[in-house]
């Protein structure tokens, strides 16, 4: 069995907010200095549900494990992390034509990708990645190989063809499945990842990873990256909040508790 | 664009037979959208026994209403939508399409998006025309940036936020037309089987309705902290909800959860108990009208964004809260 796992490399998205810069200006975002991209977490979630599918499969099943990743060049850091989490291989779209482009000619170029490895049984997505917060390629992946999509998931299994997903619903879990090949959005729901073994580690040193240009999957230089964007990034900015917080000053914790019940009143609210 | 292009089509989501909130937010801000760009509202429901639907999306704002009444339709179901969906854009041709950013919306706009071959902008809290161009505001980065794009096709589709558009007072005597559409679905053509569905009569709608939520956090300490924020709900007639740190713990249910990959509330008073404030939690509250946070630390995030502080331990001053709104109600 074929596993693809996408995964997007970005910037810690759990920073202090004050360390949050944009340019206005290029309308892009400022990198935090000395910070080195981290794999989005919904994506992180996305190889692990890759290896419990593995784990649970047993010895006589074949599962390959591919993460295929769209980043600019020199980026290595977060493919290596999921390699050492226990993936077999990784492919690398690193040209600079595959560059910030949008969920659309992302979702593209994942697709060729994905086509171009051939024969994949599941392919793997987060829910969204934490920086654009999105939420469009895994659809559009898809949409695109007109294949079934099953999103927001929180359990994956594989039996006998086909996809069985417990997904997570505003109020509640549902039960869908679906025949293979398929793709399927992770939610945080998943919970924890594993921790990379000191001997995936060292292993992951030697896994393949295969660098792409668009012609290797097919596509030419008007099809992949900015040349294919349909979306116009008009402004990027940071809101500005200028809320001043009165603090509520007691001895007590019955005095701040009094006070605020006041303010409460005051308002109408009780 | 073609020129036939015009109006603006609202895809409204149908709980118990009625328009949900967001479904009546987004015709107000669609109203807005053809006072700039002309042409009519469309609204679109799908679901079974839709009764009076038309007429109270009517009021609401829509001169048109397409209803898909069909028994396949009860329950949400992203892929049975779309053939029926996409038809009806594309026999509408509007200019914009606005769907709820909510659970299922987030499930069927990118599809529909990439079945229409158009591009869709999640999560956004404005649209704005200029020059007769539909600029769509969004949130991105965990909350901390918005961004504004613009598309080169059309119709641009748009998941809009809860609580961040504001639905007209209801005109009963508003005209307009209603349509039945049957569908063109061959249910045997779906490829996902929903097995089952297990869903908790949360208090989720309240909590979206509610005066006042009280949000739950790591600072609470505990599953307990959280019956101290339920006794106060019940008090005051509010709901509770969580930082997404609390639900990963269980220390209340999933459906609590508010911010970038939860819920959004807007209530006139949010209370963040023990909540840092990260903005992907502030992107489910940010809207309320007042917040007032309690946290141990005075350079919590939170009071960034706080009316009111407190600066104290959330197991002393919640309980005494408690106790005090009992005095205030007696
Ligand atoms: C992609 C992504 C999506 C996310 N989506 C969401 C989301 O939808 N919703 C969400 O909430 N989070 C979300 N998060 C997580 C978010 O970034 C924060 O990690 C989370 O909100 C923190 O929860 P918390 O404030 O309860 O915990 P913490 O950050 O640990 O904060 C606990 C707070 O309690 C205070 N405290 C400690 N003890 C006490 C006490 N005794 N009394 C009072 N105060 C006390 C502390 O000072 C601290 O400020 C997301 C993260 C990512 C990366
Ligand atoms: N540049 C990328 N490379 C690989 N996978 C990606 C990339 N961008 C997005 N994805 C995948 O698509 C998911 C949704 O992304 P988005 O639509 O950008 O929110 C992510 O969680 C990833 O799994």
């Amino acid at each position: 069995m074929k596993i693809v796992v996408c995964v997007k490399q970005i910037q810690n998205p759990e920073i202090p907010s004050a360390q949050f810069r944009i340019d206005e200006e290029a309308k892009v975002l400022i990198p935090v200095s000395g910070l080195s991209p981290v794999l989005s977490p919904f994506d992180e979630q996305a190889v692990e549900a890759a290896l419990r599918i593995r784990d649970r499969a047993g010895e006589d099943t074949d599962v390959e494990i591919t993460i295929v990743t769209i980043a600019s060049k020199g980026v290595r850091a977060p493919i290596k992390a999921a390699l050492a989490l226990g993936a077999d291989n990784a492919v690398l779209l690193s040209d600079s034509m595959f560059d910030g482009s949008g969920g659309y000619v992302t979702a593209r170029n994942l697709a060729e990708a994905i086509r171009t490895i051939g024969d994949v049984d599941l392919i793997l997505t987060g829910r969204q990645a934490a920086d654009g917060d999105a939420g469009v390629v895994g659809l559009g992946i898809a949409e695109i190989l007109d294949i079934p999509a099953i999103t927001f998931a929180r359990d994956v299994q594989i039996n006998d063809g086909v996809v069985t997903v417990q997904r997570v619903l505003q109020d509640g879990i549902e039960t869908v499945e679906a025949d293979l090949p398929a793709l399927v959005t992770i939610s945080n729901e998943l919970g924890k990842v594993r921790h990379a073994s000191m001997r995936e580690t060292m292993r992951a040193a030697k896994k393949p990873v295969n660098e792409w240009t668009p012609e290797d999957i097919g596509l030419d230089e008007g099809q992949a990256g900015a040349a294919a964007m349909r979306y116009n990034r008009e402004r990027l900015y940071v809101p500005v909040n200028d809320i001043e917080c009165e603090f509520i000053i007691g001895d007590t914790p019955a005095e701040l508790a009094a006070t605020l019940a006041q303010h409460m009143r005051a308002a109408k609210l009780i | 664009m073609t020129d036939n292009d015009s109006g603006v089509l609202v895809v409204v989501e149908v709980a118990d037979g009625q328009p949900v909130d967001l479904g009546k937010e987004m015709l107000g801000l669609a109203r807005q959208l053809t006072e700039n760009l002309g042409g009519t509202v469309t609204a679109v429901a799908f679901g079974a026994g839709l009764e009076n639907i038309g007429e109270i999306l009517i009021a609401y704002g829509a001169d048109q209403v397409l209803i898909n009444d069909n028994a396949l339709f009860a329950d949400f179901h992203a892929e049975a939508w779309l053939p029926d969906l996409s038809k009806i854009i594309s026999e509408v041709a509007p200019i914009v399409v606005l769907i709820g950013h909510s659970e299922p919306g987030t499930d069927l706009a990118p599809r529909l998006a990439f079945r229409l071959d158009v591009d869709v902008a999640t999560g956004c809290e404005s649209i704005e025309i200029i020059n007769g161009r539909p600029h769509m505001t969004r949130s991105c980065f965990g909350g901390l940036a918005r961004e504004v794009v613009t598309f080169s096709k059309t119709p641009a589709l748009a998941t809009i936020r809860s609580k961040t558009q504001q639905a007209l007072e209801p005109m009963i005597e508003r005209v307009g037309e209603i349509e039945q559409v049957s569908s063109i679905l061959d249910g045997s053509s779906l490829r996902t089987r929903v097995v089952s569905r297990e869903t908790e009569k949360a208090d989720g709608a309240k909590m979206e309705s509610a005066k006042i939520v009280i949000g739950g956090g790591l600072g609470l300490g505990g599953p307990e902290g959280f019956k101290t924020l339920n006794e106060i709900a019940e008090l005051v007639d509010g709901a509770v909800g969580a930082s997404r740190a609390a639900c990963d713990l269980d220390w209340c249910p999933r459906s609590y959860q508010i911010g970038l990959s939860g819920r959004t509330v807007a209530p006139e008073l949010y209370i963040a108990v023990g909540i840092s404030g990260a903005s992907h939690h502030m992107a489910g509250c940010g809207n309320s009208k007042t917040i007032v946070s309690v946290n141990t630390d005075p350079k919590a995030e939170i009071f960034k964004s706080s009316r009111f502080g407190i600066v104290g331990n959330s197991q002393e001053i919640m309980p005494a809260l408690a106790e005090e709104i009992r005095k205030l109600k007696a």
